[in-house]
């Protein structure tokens, strides 16, 4: 094994590590919903290559109103599901959709874009 | 004193769903001063009652503002269809573009392509630069990068930031990659050689992967709109305008969000019902397909129900209207619709869970296939391998086909169901469909009509029967009784003259009695007439005994004193359920009956419709134990009924298909709603699920096998034993091509229709 062999293969182990820290083991951006004074739960989502916040709190039995605003053209984003609420949105760029919703149970709830690659969670406490 | 009300019509932005449309209703009628508000969200707009002097359009404007959504300052003539017809466009212009940039990108990686080959024309390669063209198809390829390819690198790089990879993110990098070396073989040949690598250009990889993959999203696009095709043809039904009539009398057009619940709207011949009400005046047949899925057209009279966007054919009536914007059927139906296709079927929980992993997994396996082909292949060549292998990973395994197999199909599916009128509550409910192999039917109500109707009309010897029609009908039509009002619907459908009868009494538990044409008459059991000391002539005796042994409920009649004939009633068995049933054992499936009638009724109606297996004298609150007699036999049931005292059989069932016969759409109680009384629904749904679900595993068995042939081929694990290797270009056209097969696939299914052999 010659020297450039023995960096590339280090860089490459390196890298490995970095996309797995990066996109496995680090930590999310989590807000917790803001109550209006009609009882409703809002949170304003950035869809930008993922979800910001993509962790959301929100406590049980309150409606919630999740505006999500695209700010991106590219079709990754332009679907929003949440398989547990029964959901499944077009989000149209450059402008916001609300999804409102009920929950009643407590429980990490997932949403994705259309093809499961970005993700997001709502927490219910 | 009462103050005047307004109304104010505003035009809604923002609202995505039924639920947004009550969220907005909701803070419109907390508003001071708003008596009623209603938004209809297939429309776009709010119809609101106010008082003026404590509210404004302002106000208004305000409450909804406040809800989080806006009101539309546009002209107020812009109607739904405009609107619809605008979004449309949008869609259609964001085609347009891409199609635009998969031309571009084509047009150049076709100039590309034969440039870079031209190391194969030895002597034509003597007479050109190396460099001037290498410095030609950089610039050939920029517009490809920068126009056609610059959204894969801008999402890729937004996910990153995110955290989050996608199938950009493979793409980006995999035809960054294959430029940036090629960029650099182009500036600083000399670095390359001096480590003995000849500086070769990968321009052609990148264009080409560049353009197929628009390609793939091009015909993935055009594939997709007709996913959902089916909810907007359901949307689309909704009529546009009403004539209502004023209290004056006066016939007036208006468009169907200021139509109120109590108004009463005049449909003529050939016209669309505007919304659900009942008939107060007229009579026609009503064409109620896009709701039920029945194709004849139904005979609707006074006090009968009609629902929006249904087809009046020939007559004309008058209706009161009972519910307007989101409490119509239409709009329920679109609401579950919607809602089972945002749902997820269990069957994907696999593909969800490889989903979430995928991308970053696939970016390590292409790093370490870069590694190992640096390190063990020949020191000359080991650079361009480890690359081109590196691209053609992160390439062949864009995960996409995967996202897309289990939502379009089951997109596709609630849409065909819901046009043959079985509503699918959600994915899982179409998911458990398939596996079913016994059904179990609740008798009345669904093989019978559940409603008693008149079999035999007997008169006894020397009585007119037209005229002792007439008699009874005039008795019975002021009796409240569920027989009774079976012999007035017999005497109806023959037209019998209606006359007038006096001192009606109702004898509990016995029958009737009053006086027609001053004569007694009495209607009732046997008991009834043995009372009133009224012997019957054997004959008529003899009709009643073969009756009771056909186990038909009897009614005596007695005219004047005298024995005047019986009445054979019963429930009678709708004329398709003997076919229906005999199509779902076609299936292979097991029909059982359950009743709460005796065993020899049971066995007469299982018998009728070709049932072997039966439980008779079924109390109402056993139904359920029933269903789990049956799962206890190791079977997986799927119990029908009529969705409202049969609701916890209907949970208990592995899937539970109400019957909803288009009045009452029972969609708490049961996975699958049937909009109507036909058992030929059952058949349609059991149909559709096992269509649908086989559509899915062939799905994802493409898509699976495809990433886990595709990947280790593109690493190269084969090329050490046959010496194979897969082009980077050739990943790209298998990719642009899985998620096109899978999506056809699932298009396939719009092509069903139900099993009516």
């Amino acid at each position: 094994m010659d020297t450039t062999e023995i960096i590339v293969t280090l860089a490459g182990l390196a890298l490995s590590g970095f996309v797995i820290w990066y996109f496995f083991f680090s930590a999310r951006q989590t807000a917790a919903a803001v109550s209006t004074s009609n009882g409703v739960q809002q949170v304003d989502i950035t869809v930008k290559g993922g979800y910001s916040p993509d962790v959301i709190e929100v406590e049980r039995g309150k409606p919630v109103q999740l505006s999500f605003y695209r700010d991106e053209e590219n079709s990754c984003s332009e679907e929003l599901l949440m398989p547990d609420f029964s959901i499944r949105r077009d989000l149209p760029a450059f402008k916001t959709t609300l999804v409102e919703l009920l929950p009643q149970q407590a429980g990490t709830f997932t949403f994705t874009c259309g093809m499961g690659m970005l993700r997001g969670s709502l927490v219910v406490k | 004193m009462e103050q005047t009300t307004k109304t104010e019509t505003l035009d809604i932005e923002g609202m995505t769903c039924a639920s947004c449309a009550s969220f907005v209703e909701k803070s419109l009628t907390r508003t001071p001063g708003v008596q009623r508000a209603v938004v209809n969200f297939a429309t776009e707009k709010a119809t609101i009652d106010y008082l003026p002097t404590q509210a404004s359009p302002a106000t208004l404007k305000e409450a909804v503002v406040q809800a989080g959504y806006g009101v539309s300052e546009r002209a107020p003539d812009i109607s739904a269809a405009d609107r619809q017809a605008e979004i449309d466009q949008q869609k259609a212009l964001a085609y347009v573009r891409l199609k635009r940039r998969f031309w571009v990108a084509t047009a150049l990686a076709v100039l590309i392509m034969p440039l870079s080959m031209l190391m194969l024309w030895p002597a034509m390669m003597a007479r050109i630069n190396m460099q001037t063209l290498n410095y030609s198809l950089l610039a050939l390829t920029l517009p490809v990068l920068l126009y056609s390819g610059h959204e894969f690198y801008t999402s890729a790089w937004n996910s990153f930031k995110h955290r989050a990879a996608n199938m950009d993110t493979l793409i980006a990098v995999g035809t960054g990659a294959a430029f940036l070396y090629s960029l650099a073989a182009t500036v600083v040949p000399g670095w390359f050689m001096r480590w003995g690598i000849l500086p070769e250009v990968y321009y052609d990889t990148t264009a080409t992967i560049i353009a197929l993959i628009l390609l793939g999203k091009v015909l993935e696009l055009r594939a997709k709109t007709q996913t959902s095709a089916a909810i907007k043809a359901l949307m689309g039904l909704q009529a546009k305008t009403a004539r209502v009539v004023r209290p004056g009398g006066q016939e007036v057009d208006v468009p169907i969000e200021q139509v109120k619940l109590g108004d009463v709207v005049v449909v003529r011949p050939g016209e669309k019902v505007a919304t659900d009400g009942l008939i107060t005046e007229g009579s026609s047949a009503v064409n109620e397909a896009m709701l039920t899925g029945e194709s004849l057209p139904v005979e609707k009279k006074a006090g009968d129900p009609v629902f929006g966007a249904t087809l009046n054919k020939t007559g004309s009536f008058r209706f009161r209207v009972t519910k307007v914007g989101a409490d119509t059927m239409l709009s329920q139906i679109v609401k579950l619709v919607e809602d089972a296709q945002g749902s997820r079927a269990p069957i994907q929980r696999l593909a969800d869970k490889v989903s979430a992993i995928f991308v970053p997994t696939v970016v390590v396996i292409a790093i370490l296939t870069f590694v190992l082909w640096f390190d063990l292949a020949p020191v000359e060549s080991r650079l361009p391998l480890a690359l081109v292998n590196f691209v053609a990973v992160l390439i062949i395994a864009c995960p996409c086909a995967l996202g897309l197999a289990t939502p379009t199909a089951i997109m596709v599916s609630t849409g065909k169901g819901a046009e043959h009128g079985v509503l699918i509550r959600n994915a899982e409910a179409l998911e458990k469909a398939h596996q079913v192999n016994t059904v179990l039917l609740d008798k009345t109500g669904t093989i019978t009509r559940g409603e008693p109707t008149v079999t035999d009309f007997v008169p006894a010897a020397g009585q007119d029967a037209s005229l002792l029609l007439q008699v009874v009908a005039a008795v019975e039509r002021q009796s409240e009784h569920p027989l009774a009002e079976a012999v007035v619907r017999y005497a109806d459908s023959r037209q019998t003259v209606v006359v007038p009868a006096s001192g009606f009494q109702a004898v509990e538990g016995k029958g009737a009695q009053a006086e027609v044409n001053s004569q007694p008459v009495l209607i009732g059991n046997l008991r009834l007439l043995e009372e009133a000391g009224i012997s019957l002539p054997p004959a008529v005796r003899q009709q009643a005994d073969d009756l009771l042994a056909q186990t038909k409920t009897v009614l005596y009649v007695a005219v004047a004193g005298q024995a005047a004939g019986v009445i054979g009633v019963a429930d009678t068995v709708r004329e398709t359920s003997a076919a229906a049933i005999k199509r779902l054992q076609g299936m292979g499936i097991e029909v059982v009956m359950m009743t709460g009638d005796n065993p020899q009724t049971a066995a007469q109606v299982a018998g009728q419709v070709g049932i072997t297996r039966y439980f008779a004298e079924v109390l109402p609150g056993d139904k359920a134990s029933k269903v789990t007699e049956l799962q206890a036999e190791g079977r997986t049931v799927a119990m029908v009924g009529d969705g409202i005292n049969d609701a916890p059989a209907l949970a208990q069932a592995d899937i539970g298909l109400a019957m909803g016969g288009g009045t009452d759409v029972a969609m708490e109680a049961a996975g699958i709603t049937l909009m109507r009384s036909d058992l030929q629904g059952v058949v349609t749904a059991i149909d559709l699920s096992r269509q649908t679900i086989r559509t899915i595993k062939q799905n994802l068995f493409f898509a699976f096998i495809y990433n886990t042939l595709g990947i280790p081929i593109a690493a190269g694990l084969l090329y050490p034993f046959f010496g194979i290797l897969l082009s980077p270009m050739l990943a790209a056209g298998a990719m642009a091509l899985s998620s096109v097969s899978v999506l056809t696939n699932s298009l396939r299914l719009r092509s069903f229709s139900p099993i009516k052999k």
